[in-house]
């Protein structure tokens, strides 16, 4: 542990000559008419707010009621960064809250690492917490950006606590109609490695969304939308649910908004 | 000989606008009036601060100088000292950069790097000589005050006989505006940096394309443009509606007047004073002739509209012989949008508004992979100019860059070997695309004018009114890739932001260098370097003697262009794309000009190519090579080139 630290302590001021912007500045000819001090300020600021600015940023992406025979459901899917280019700090929620029971059905935040590790791609990594149900904890390793022909994708692997592993993907793509009438087909996808019978799920394809939302973007970050939502449970977790004499597949309308800062 | 009564045109604008005056779209713009206050003489005072202005006809309030927007117009004289005391009056940093001004490098007005900035409650003296004259301007760069309203025009007036003859005189001062705050518009910008494009194809314009040129084709130009995930409409990353054009701070409604008398010589002295916006210039029904660039005389040119680079200026002379109303156009480059002033021979007068023309769309030229294209081009440009062979057939897509200090012989100079250096750009997440196949495209007019069915102007077809000041064949060949991720709005030089620059490009005092600017994006840039002019190397005319003079130059999507520089002026200067947003997110380096006397280790480096934190300078002798006594502009670099391959 010592000898670790010790390392440690030799790697980081081993290489903080290499940091140390002011032992070696990239230009400095100006010191010999202003203060030092002062310029070395200036230059750190200059450098900082040229290509490392940091964004906060917010989005609703999916913020709608989905009716159904079985009642209607408030679901939500945000997102929240903050970073730079290269590194952001992730921030996911989704969930479901019932609105004929007046209870929260499923709910779950993700907190990630997010890094960019080609032009459309950011890997990231953290912890998934579920609020609802039952309160378990996973790891995430996941992949989100741009495919090509536009497709916006997000996939990722869980590993609970309880060792069970789970994925999910989600792909997008929009329609522009109009410079803000936009149909966007979104199809999402999650699979389990193994049956978790206390959730209810059997293993591989669990299920599959496909739905269709027809957005219109008063102002870029504010859209509300309609549409309409086919969703399916496959293999052992339809079985639960035909056990339990629920359907294993609805259509559901959806009237929402999607909104961003 | 032509009457001259500009100076009793000053007087009026003067008197009527004072040193702090009522906020310029206060005032009316009648008969002979610049429709901005102006100052003259050799000492001002200039006060930064904010104030409200109505742009459009709606309240807002601007950051600027001496309450106006654009600031006063600064008249000064060739050889004239110079003395401006500028007091900030904002709660942030300010600065004044004086464009395309030889001023010395400390007096150029870019904080952190020629100095510290003017803080809050405090008046910075900017002192120095105006060895030149010619149509100029000003504005901050601190933060993102330019596209507030700090900007302004600058005349410096010819110490002897202008070799331009006019009549009157205006000045156009071309912007745009955004009523948000520039911050949240940039924070736009890198959360969805397509957010502001309301010009993107749609469904419709699908349906319009299969139709017109059938379901193959029409499939085939989406899937090659959604491959690259690129968009063929991203031609401005902000048009409007976030922007509304301004000429002289006013917009088509508010309708900036200018009057003449038939056939009068009038001098338009236009600057794109703009955050973002590259312009189209036209008058229809009246020709153009281009007398100026960038401050610098060039041969008269006359042409009907040519395209024009944030930061750049042009002096046209439009001689109008009928008393009619003439439309003065700024369209922006994507045609969202336009500003229209009016030329007539009353003043009030309204000319007729053109309609906005159709949204250009990029090719795959534009991308700089359409390799049949390019042949087709190669294959011309040989054909017409021998000389400019030797240009287009450096492919450096197939050269090794790794192996650095490849030698290009210039097929003009003497035997004089120029090392080129270049560094290896990958992609990654700032770097989406590397032109495969850039090449000149200085004889073209600019994105959507090819078809414009007029007279356009191309960079190529200017010249120098003056002989070239130094003709000497360059003996080091610069190249810096303009880079970008359009998707994360990331822009830089060879991959590298501002923010992760560990050393300047250095040029050293007396030299004769060549920097190539390969555009790897699909977006035109408008380039500038502080304190120098450079010379637009024009294939073909490589020793004409007359290439025109810029501080500024638009590089088109995958183009490739040289200019020749000699480093005279001792300092750091800025070096940047002139498009505000792209600066704020990296473009940006600085040129450090070493003096001659004092090169401990001069030019060792090969620039970009040689990691320079892994190397250990206390192990070199000094003075093993004596760079002081070498005459820069014959200079071998090979052996230098090869010791640093080694490392």
């Amino acid at each position: 542990m010592i000898r670790t630290l010790a390392l440690f302590i030799f790697a980081v001021s081993a290489s903080a000559p290499v940091f140390a912007e002011e032992s070696s500045p990239p230009w400095s000819m100006a010191d010999q008419y202003f203060d030092a001090d002062e310029m070395a300020h200036a230059r750190h600021h200059v450098l900082d707010h040229h290509g490392d600015t940091r964004q906060f940023y917010v989005m609703a992406d999916r913020l709608e009621v989905q009716s159904s025979d079985e009642g209607d459901t408030l679901v939500w899917e945000g997102n929240a960064w903050y970073g730079g280019d290269v590194n952001k700090l992730w921030i996911k929620s989704e969930g479901d809250y019932s609105l004929e029971s007046d209870e929260l059905e499923e709910a779950e935040v993700q907190a990630l690492w997010s890094r960019a590790i080609s032009p459309y791609f950011d890997f990231q990594g953290g912890v998934r917490y579920d609020l609802e149900p039952k309160g378990r904890t996973h790891a995430v390793l996941g992949i989100q950006g741009l495919a090509p022909y536009w497709f916006e994708v997000d996939a990722a692997a869980f590993l609970s606590s309880e060792g069970d592993v789970t994925a999910r993907m989600e792909a997008e793509y929009e329609f522009r109609l109009t410079q803000r009438l936009i149909l966007q087909p979104r199809v999402e996808a999650e699979l389990s490695a193994q049956e978790i019978p206390e959730l209810e799920t059997g293993s591989g394809l669990t299920s599959f969304n496909a739905g269709l939302r027809l957005r219109y973007e008063f102002i870029r970050e504010f859209a509300p939308y309609v549409g309409v939502e086919w969703q399916g449970s496959f293999g052992g977790t339809a079985d639960y649910l035909e056990a339990a004499g629920e359907d294993t597949d609805r259509a559901v309308f959806v009237a929402g908004v999607r909104a961003w800062f | 000989m032509f009457n001259r009564r500009r100076f009793l045109q000053y007087t009026a604008a003067g008197m009527a606008t004072g040193a702090i005056a009522a906020p310029a779209w206060a005032r009316t713009s009648g008969e002979g009036n610049f429709g901005i206050p102006m100052l003259r003489g050799n000492q001002f005072d200039l006060t930064v601060g904010k104030f409200p202005v109505r742009i459009n006809g709606r309240a807002t309030e601007a950051t600027g100088v001496n309450g106006s927007v654009p600031g006063p117009l600064l008249r000064f004289r060739e050889g004239d000292e110079i003395k401006l005391n500028v007091s900030n009056t904002l709660d942030v940093d300010t600065s004044i950069h004086w464009h395309g001004l030889l001023v010395p490098f400390q007096m150029d007005g870019v904080p952190g790097v020629s100095f510290p900035g003017i803080r809050p409650g405090e008046t910075f003296s900017y002192k120095y000589a105006v060895p030149q004259n010619g149509t100029y301007w000003y504005h901050s760069h601190s933060g993102l005050q330019e596209q507030s309203g700090h900007y302004g025009p600058i005349i410096i007036d010819p110490k002897g006989a202008d070799p331009v003859d006019y009549d009157r005189e205006y000045v156009l001062v071309l912007g745009d505006w955004t009523y948000g705050a520039p911050e949240r518009l940039f924070a736009k910008l890198k959360k969805h940096s397509d957010s502001q494009n309301f010009q993107q194809r749609t469904v419709g314009d699908f349906l319009h394309d299969v139709s017109a040129e059938g379901l193959g084709k029409a499939l085939d130009d989406r899937a090659m443009w959604g491959a690259m995930r690129m968009s063929p409409r991203d031609i401005a990353d902000v048009g409007a509606p976030t922007y509304t054009y301004l000429i002289n701070g006013r917009s088509t409604a508010d309708n900036f007047n200018m009057v003449f008398n038939p056939g009068e010589r009038v001098r338009l002295r236009i600057i794109n004073g703009s955050a973002m916006t590259l312009f189209n210039v036209r008058m229809p029904g009246l020709p153009m002739t281009i007398v100026q660039a960038d401050g610098q005389h060039v041969k008269p040119l006359e042409v009907d509209e040519f395209q024009m680079g944030v930061a750049e200026t042009y002096d046209v002379i439009v001689t109008p012989q009928v008393a009619e109303a003439f439309a003065f156009v700024a369209e922006s480059i994507d045609r969202s949008g336009q500003a229209v002033a009016t030329l007539g021979p009353k003043p009030g007068m309204r000319a007729a508004v053109p309609q906005l023309r159709a949204v250009p769309t990029l090719s795959m030229k534009d991308m700089g992979m359409d390799h049949a294209a390019m042949g087709h081009g190669q294959m011309e440009m040989g054909a017409e100019e021998p000389a400019a062979m030797d240009h287009v057939t450096m492919d450096h897509s197939k050269m090794d860059h790794a192996a650095m200090g490849h030698v290009m012989p210039d097929p003009h100079g003497p035997a004089v070997q120029m090392v080129s250096m270049e560094a290896d750009i990958e992609t990654g997440p700032g770097v989406a695309n590397i032109a495969a196949m850039p090449m000149s495209r200085l004889d073209e007019p600019g994105i959507g004018l090819d078809d414009v069915g007029h007279r356009t102007m191309t960079y190529s077809q200017l010249r120098s009114l003056e002989p070239n000041p130094d003709t000497r064949a360059p003996g080091r060949e610069i190249v810096v890739h303009l880079t970008s991720n359009m998707e994360r709005y990331m822009w830089s030089f060879d991959g590298v932001k501002f923010s992760e620059v560990t050393e300047a490009i250095r040029f050293h005092e007396g030299e004769r260098v060549r920097l190539t600017l390969i555009n790897d994006t699909m977006m035109p840039h408008p380039i500038h370097l502080h304190g120098m002019f450079f010379d637009l190397v024009i294939p073909g005319a490589e020793t004409s003697g007359r290439l025109p003079r810029k501080h500024t130059v638009i590089v088109k999507p995958a183009d490739k262009v040289s200019v020749d520089i000699t480093a005279e002026h001792v300092g750091d200067w800025a070096f940047h794309c002139h498009l505000l947003y792209h600066m704020a997110a990296g473009m940006m380096q600085v040129v450090t000009i070493l003096p001659a006397e004092a090169m401990p280790m001069a030019d060792h480096q090969g620039h970009e190519m040689v990691d320079h934190s892994t190397m250990d300078h206390s192990s070199m002798p000094q003075g093993e090579v004596d760079h002081s006594k070498m005459d820069h502009s014959k200079m071998d670099h090979d052996a230098m080139s090869e010791e640093d391959m080694k490392r």
